[in-house]
């Protein structure tokens, strides 16, 4: 079978929620991980009688996402009840907007420059948890349930099937993290639920104009679950093109331990969710001057921080990829060349040793383990020849565990490069008479094995003799 | 005269002239309930305890000197539909038997602020379905008219109390007319507010862009007092309106004299009883002595609004009514998987009108059968409000019977869904348009030969939160009527101390 001839036709629906300090329709906290149903309220509980109320934050951040994401906005907008019953959706009905989204028509733009199309971006609110004493509902003794998350607001991002392979996908789930993660809208995080990716993929001969049939994927919980399913479901339903097979119009579960997808439920029998406009809700009105106050207050998002570093800061393209990955860590470079720090250096300090020690630490961008200021400050020291890059590493880690300024560090631990010619003068001497051999080879013209005496020198004075001046002196000592 | 015959406006005033207690005035309605509510039943719960504390609250503040509200005292009787903290809310239906609010409704906590005593919860149809409040899983209210007869619905349980002097004041709640039916039919007046005028937040949901709460009031001049304390907007409720709340009770002696009044020739059309014709004719004849230019108009879909209401209320309820599923309150079935407990719980928890509207409601909204019935029904609505528009742009109110007939006889009606969906055909298209109407009483009618005389009501429609020249129409129509209907009303009720007492009848509604 030849892969080559099938081709890959993917979308997605991304929900992120939106990061509100209440809910999308009342004014719980919307706090993850507190004592279950406490952050509820008759709204989000569902009980009789209970109103919801638009929060104007969500609708602003809504409206920040579709900006960042270059929708257009629609200034009239409508939400409206999906009707299903489910023990975890109070009110069984979700409010969403159907009809009349938010915002439509924007695009991420991949590396290759290949716009992947969003087809529209709504808001909807979240239901609460289940667990289940047991696999699932159906065959469970019983289901405990947490309200706490009913309500939050959440964004629906659909792109229209413009992804043709797990890699783009998962450069569109990147770009789009990123981006609104800049844009200061959602946390984004998939393991914690923040960023929850559906797919719709499907498979066709290439040159087909017909779609073929698309199959839902669920249960995707990181990006390496995207990729792997998506490889998948391509070799599964390719397979089945070739067989002259029909493929079932179905929802699909991926199995992250096996490796697989398994058929949840087909399609054809889908539920008929009976939307019809919340008569609760007026119509979401919104005006230009508004839109444009939301657009003035957009941060600035990644492409741009990336096109600022490289042409103005002259960073690598790498570098400033790299750099960008957070918000927190461009804030804490930008912070660092604030304080006159020189781009590259302390481009390769942040990509070096901090990110290695944060990587083994398990911490988060929004805990960098120095202060810009510090961090700046060591450079200084490295650049005034105070003490040596290799001692900084050093300083550095000491910096990270105690949060002291590196010149305090450098003072109490005595880590000052030696550079006064009498202490140095003591150990070149000293050296010299210990390696008789390797001076006389040196003096015979084997230039190589000074650095083995500089290297001698620098072990005695526990790396602190400032080596530039060691070279000099070495050569000055044995030839004259 | 005993304190509960004052009226309401009289024992406020002598509660703040301290000439009375808010605790003798709860003393005496109390004693009231005690001798007609084993006759009526108009009553799902009575809560003696709390709103004896309540009265006592009233009486320390006015021996503070303190202002008590503009209520004073007054007991207010609730629909149970209404959420009151830490009292049962039934809406008479078995599935929500036994649960207790915990929370407030935003009418409540401006009744309460404003000085209510609230007295208990009131009997109505199931979730507010019906137009006779024979659709309660606890039993049917009686008219104080006629015990064999319904008091209208589905507020029939407010409007009986206020009718029988077991309270001054109620609140109901107003779909397609479930205030000013029952106000016709037990003679007493209703009040059904601008859609957005008084906040929906708290009132168990029905049709959610038709609901509307209103108050009941042995007097326009009562009604008028209660809208003014739960009226305005309301950060729960998106759809209240943010305009000032005007005084209402001082807007009542505005000059009638000048407005123009339209009677629609197509609703006229559908008033089946000759009796309830002849006396809104005289009504006609005492408001154009008023001074009022009565002429004939037309709103031409009248005739689609029945059908458009029997869309668009059902549909929304179908989902409003979801939510009572088992899962987190109310009524649990007990069952072995969990859509068993979905049926079980929903079949066994809900009445048989109730699940008819669902049912009916489910199907307008399903695939398929949206564009034909719940937008096309939609459409329509529109063309019912630009009616109304039209007509109020030459009228300064419409005119018409509240209902078409006077109350029918317990058990009449109810096993036929369309001739008691008939009773609510002047009052739907005034929710369809979302504007305000009173029902003020207007006369009597005696459908049988031997049997009592029965009120009927004065329905006077007004443009969008004109709620101050309907009232103040309302306010003369009624000084002009009340030398010869205030008697009949209190010899009704003295009757009433003389009846028997009846058994609680509870219709097999499964
Ligand atoms: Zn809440």
């Amino acid at each position: 079978m030849s892969e080559t001839q099938y081709e890959l036709n993917v979308g997605l629906e991304v929900h992120v929620e939106l990061a509100t300090a209440s809910k999308m329709f009342c004014r719980c906290k919307t706090k993850f991980g507190d004592p279950p149903n406490t952050n509820v309220c008759p709204v989000c509980m569902g009980l009789p009688g209970a109103l919801p109320v638009a929060n104007e934050e969500a609708v602003r951040l809504g409206v920040m996402a579709a900006l960042a994401l270059n929708c257009r906005v629609n200034l009239s907008s409508r939400f409206d009840r999906k009707n299903y019953f489910y023990p975890d959706l109070p009110k069984a009905y979700q409010i969403s907007q159907f009809e009349e989204p938010l915002a439509v028509s924007g695009y991420v733009e991949l590396a290759s420059g290949k716009r992947i199309r969003i087809r529209r971006l709504h808001l909807e609110e979240d239901a609460g948890k289940s667990m289940h004493a047991g696999d699932d509902i159906t065959t469970a003794s019983y289901s405990l349930l947490d309200y706490n998350r009913s309500g939050v607001p959440l964004a629906e991002i659909v792109s229209e099937p413009d992804i043709s392979s797990p890699e783009e996908a998962r450069e569109y789930l990147e770009k789009m993290q990123r981006t609104l993660r800049f844009a200061g809208v959602s946390d984004v995080k998939m393991e914690e639920g923040s960023m929850r990716v559906d797919c719709n993929v499907s498979v066709r001969r290439k040159g087909e104009a017909q779609m073929g049939v698309p199959v839902e994927l669920k249960n995707l919980s990181s990006f390496r679950a995207v990729t792997r399913a998506l490889a998948y479901e391509y070799d599964r339903q390719s397979r089945l093109i070739e067989q002259g097979k029909r493929i079932a119009r179905e929802t699909r579960h991926w199995d992250e331990d096996k490796g697989v997808t398994v058929s949840l439920r087909a399609k054809e029998s889908s539920q008929d969710y009976r939307y019809f406009p919340d008569p609760d809700l007026p119509r979401l009105e919104l005006d230009e001057a508004f839109i444009e106050s939301v657009q003035r207050a957009m941060p600035r998002l990644p492409n741009q921080v990336v096109d600022f570093y490289v042409n103005v800061l002259g960073l690598p393209k790498y570098d400033a990829e790299v750099l960008t990955v957070d918000p927190n860590l461009v804030k804490f470079f930008d912070r660092c060349v604030e304080l006159g720090g020189e781009p590259k250096p302390v481009s390769n300090w942040l990509m070096g040793d901090i990110m290695a020690y944060m990587n083994a630490k398990g911490l988060s961008y929004d805990t960098i383990p120095v202060t810009p200021e510090n961090l700046v400050a060591m450079l200084g020291l490295i650049k005034d020849g105070v003490i040596s890059g290799k001692i900084a590493k050093d300083v550095l880690i000491k910096m990270f565990e105690t949060g002291k300024a590196p010149g305090d560090i450098v003072k109490e631990e005595g880590l000052e490069q030696v550079s006064d010619d009498a202490s140095l003068s003591v150990i070149v001497d000293s050296v010299i008479a210990a390696n008789p051999e390797v001076v006389a080879q040196f003096k015979a013209g084997k230039d190589k094995v000074l650095g083995f005496l500089v290297g001698q020198v620098m072990k005695a004075s526990k790396g602190r003799a400032n080596p530039a001046k060691v070279n000099i002196m070495l050569r000055e000592k044995i030839l004259s | 005269m005993e304190i509960w015959e004052l009226g309401a406006k009289n024992i406020r005033e002598q509660v703040l002239r301290k000439e009375i207690s808010a605790q003798e005035v709860l003393d005496s309605f109390l004693a009231r309930t005690a001798e007609v509510e084993p006759k009526i039943h108009a009553y799902i719960e009575l809560i003696e305890p709390q709103a004896r504390l309540d009265a006592a609250r009233v009486d320390a503040l006015i021996m503070r000197g303190e202002d008590p509200g503009p209520l004073a005292g007054l007991p207010v009787a609730l629909k149970d539909n209404l959420n009151l903290k830490g009292v049962q809310c039934t809406c008479a239906s078995r599935i929500l038997e036994g649960y207790i609010s915990p929370y407030d409704a935003t009418a409540v906590k401006k009744l309460r602020k404003a000085g209510a005593v609230f007295t208990g919860k009131t009997n109505c149809d199931e979730f507010a379905m019906g137009s006779s409040t024979e659709n309660s899983a606890f039993g049917v209210t009686r008219n104080p008219w006629d015990l064999q007869r319904v008091p209208g619905g589905s507020s029939g349980g407010s409007a009986a109390a206020v009718a029988a002097g077991m309270a001054p004041l109620s609140l109901g709640s107003d779909t397609g007319g479930s205030i000013r039916q029952p106000a016709s039919f037990t003679g007493v007046c209703g009040l059904k507010p601008t859609y957005g005028r008084v906040s929906r937040y708290g009132l168990v949901a029905f049709g959610s862009s038709l609901d509307q709460i209103g108050p009941f009031g042995n007097s326009v001049w009562d009604c008028a007092l209660a809208l003014e304390a739960i009226a305005g907007e309301d950060p729960r409720d998106g759809t209240t309106s943010k305009r000032p709340v005007p005084r209402y009770t001082e807007g009542l002696k505005r000059p009638v004299k000048g407005l123009v009044a339209g009677v629609p020739r197509e609703m006229m059309e559908l008033v089946t009883d000759p009796g309830v014709r002849r006396e809104f004719e005289r009504a006609l004849k005492i408001i154009s002595d008023l001074g009022v230019t009565v002429v004939e108009t037309s709103l031409p879909t009248t005739e689609y609004c029945l059908d458009v209401y029997y869309i668009i209320a059902p549909s929304e309820a179908s989902s409003n009514l979801a939510r009572f599923d088992g899962v987190r309150y109310g009524r649990r079935a007990k069952a072995r998987d969990l859509d068993e407990m979905y049926y079980e719980t929903r079949g066994q928890g809900f009445g048989i009108e109730v699940q008819r509207r669902i049912m009916l409601g489910t199907f307008a909204l399903s695939a398929g059968y949206y564009d034909a019935y719940y937008l096309r029904a939609a459409r329509i609505r529109t063309l019912v409000r630009r009616d109304f528009d039209k007509a109020f742009a030459a009228h300064d109110v419409l005119l018409s019977p509240t209902a078409p007939m006077v109350a029918f006889k317990i058990g009449e009606r109810v096993d036929d869904p369309l001739a008691m969906y008939a009773a609510d055909v002047l009052t739907v298209p005034v929710n369809l348009a979302g504007i305000p109407a009173l029902s003020v009483p207007c006369g009597f009618s005696r459908p049988d030969e031997s049997g009592p005389e029965l009120p009927c009501g004065l329905q006077i429609m007004g443009k969008p939160y004109d709620e101050e020249t309907v009232l103040a129409l309302g306010y003369a129509f009624e000084e002009a009527c009340s030398d010869w209907f205030v008697p009949k009303t209190a010899a009704m009720r003295k009757s009433l101390s003389s009846q028997e007492e009846c058994e609680v009848v509870v219709r097999d509604t499964i």
